[in-house]
């Protein structure tokens, strides 16, 4: 574990990842370089099972909500569930104006799972890490919104639905129309076409890549803090500091990246379902 | 941080969470929200009749309570201005019972005296004949003078 900065750095950077390596078996790759020769056919285990583990929370707290629900007087779980849920509703009525039974549990399911997989970071970050290395897991990270797999992965998924819902609600010809015939006249449709087009794969990349850009460096800055402890009593004590100040403002971070995924993710749906008239 | 399985992984993921989500969790909730909202602005509305309720049954005892009032008042009255009534009868009736009890025992006196006149009459009348008899050391013809001693005795 110990080692050079930079080997320090790249270990806390490394996905523990289980794929095909070049010679055709699937094993555990032991290196960086390993991991990277594997290609696609490779799975982030780490970030696979904090995500599943975390969805999972999210899953069983909101869920031991729900079957406890009542109208009556609320217990203190369902009221900050309950809190989440209003909120949560309260903003898709206010940008998404047609019906549609997925869109708020599907903010709602964003929100939470993002949030929770954010909060991960605040966790320091060698704790985890060396514990797992102690039980003989060469790599371990927690964070899993620090992999753009994740990330890209949710905003992907969006994205088909964005592109379901367009044919849907304008259908196949409406939304090629509403691609060629803006911001230009109709006979300019090609560079309209190219223009809008750009406009529409930029809303999942900017999805995914805010939100994984946003934690990567986040989590970045905690490990260039971390090295810090290992220069010294004053060095230790200003990244002590430095650790709890990045650390709440890091609380602003997680939950304002959670809440924007989530928030774009209503407006990117409820633009597909604008039918507009040209 | 290469692009892999992961990707598929974590989409599978997601929509079996929002599938999750949307099927277990959030109507649940939502209905007990609204649910509640409802009760709440029942509740509220029952409060307001009641406060209503209330107010009216109020105003309706301060009047009831004021027509009582007029009416023992009233009650008072007619009994005060019977007493006065009774009293005046009584005291008529004492004043007419008084003078009948005067009145009769003026006539009871009167007798009396008459009476007394009367005997007293008679005896002076006796008395006289028998004084005049010694004085005159005669008798006197008591028939022939009884005309002159009855006209002495009226004169008594």
């Amino acid at each position: 574990m110990a080692g050079t900065t930079a080997e320090y750095i790249q270990h806390h950077l490394t996905n523990l990842t289980f794929g095909q390596l070049p010679d055709g078996t699937w094993a555990f790759a032991k290196s960086a370089e390993e991991a990277a020769s594997m290609g696609f056919m490779s799975i982030n285990v780490d970030s696979m099972g904090w995500s599943i583990g975390l969805g999972l929370v999210f899953c069983f707290l909101f869920r031991k909500a729900a079957v406890s629900a009542t109208s009556g007087i609320p217990g203190g779980l369902q009221n900050g569930v309950e809190m989440i849920v209003e909120f949560i509703d309260e903003t898709t009525q206010s940008i998404f104006e047609a019906k549609n039974a997925l869109i708020a549990p599907l903010a709602l399911t964003i929100f939470i799972w993002v949030f929770l997989m954010n909060l991960m970071d605040l966790i320091p970050v060698d704790w985890i890490p060396e514990l797992a290395f102690l039980l003989g897991v060469p790599y371990m990270k927690i964070v899993p919104t620090t992999d753009p797999n994740i990330t890209m992965a949710m905003a992907f998924t969006v994205f088909a639905l964005i592109l379901y819902y367009s044919i849907k609600c304008k259908g196949g010809l409406g939304f090629l129309k509403e691609l060629s015939f803006h911001p230009f006249p109709p006979y300019l449709a090609p560079i309209n076409f190219i223009l809008e087009g750009v406009t529409l794969i930029a809303k999942p990349l900017s999805l995914g890549l805010r939100l994984f850009g946003n934690l990567y460096a986040g989590e970045m800055i905690f490990i260039l803090i971390a090295l810090m402890f290992g220069g010294g009593i004053i060095w230790f004590l200003f990244g002590g500091v430095l650790q709890w100040a990045w650390a709440v403002f890091h609380v602003l971070i997680i939950t304002l990246q959670a809440f924007i995924f989530a928030v774009l993710t209503i407006v990117y749906l409820a633009q597909a379902h604008e039918v507009e008239e040209h | 941080m290469n692009i892999g399985l992961t990707l598929l992984g974590q989409s599978l993921t997601f929509i079996v969470f929002v599938w999750f989500c949307m099927k277990f969790i959030w109507p649940p909730i939502v209905t007990a929200m609204r649910e509640r909202q409802e009760a709440i602005a029942a509740g509220l509305r029952a409060s307001e009749e009641a406060d209503k309720k209330l107010a009216d049954a109020a105003s309706g005892a301060e009047a009831e309570l004021e027509r009582a009032k007029e009416e023992a008042a009233a009650i008072i009255d007619q009994a005060r201005n019977r007493a006065n009534q009774m009293i005046e009868e009584a005291k008529n009736d004492a004043r007419v019972e008084g003078e009948r009890l005067i009145e009769s025992a003026k006539a009871e006196i009167e007798q009396e005296v008459n009476r007394a006149k009367e005997t007293l009459r008679g005896q002076v009348a006796t008395l006289v004949i028998n004084g005049a008899e010694q004085v005159l050391e005669s008798s006197v013809d008591a028939g022939k003078h009884n005309d002159m001693l009855n006209r002495l005795a009226a004169e008594l």
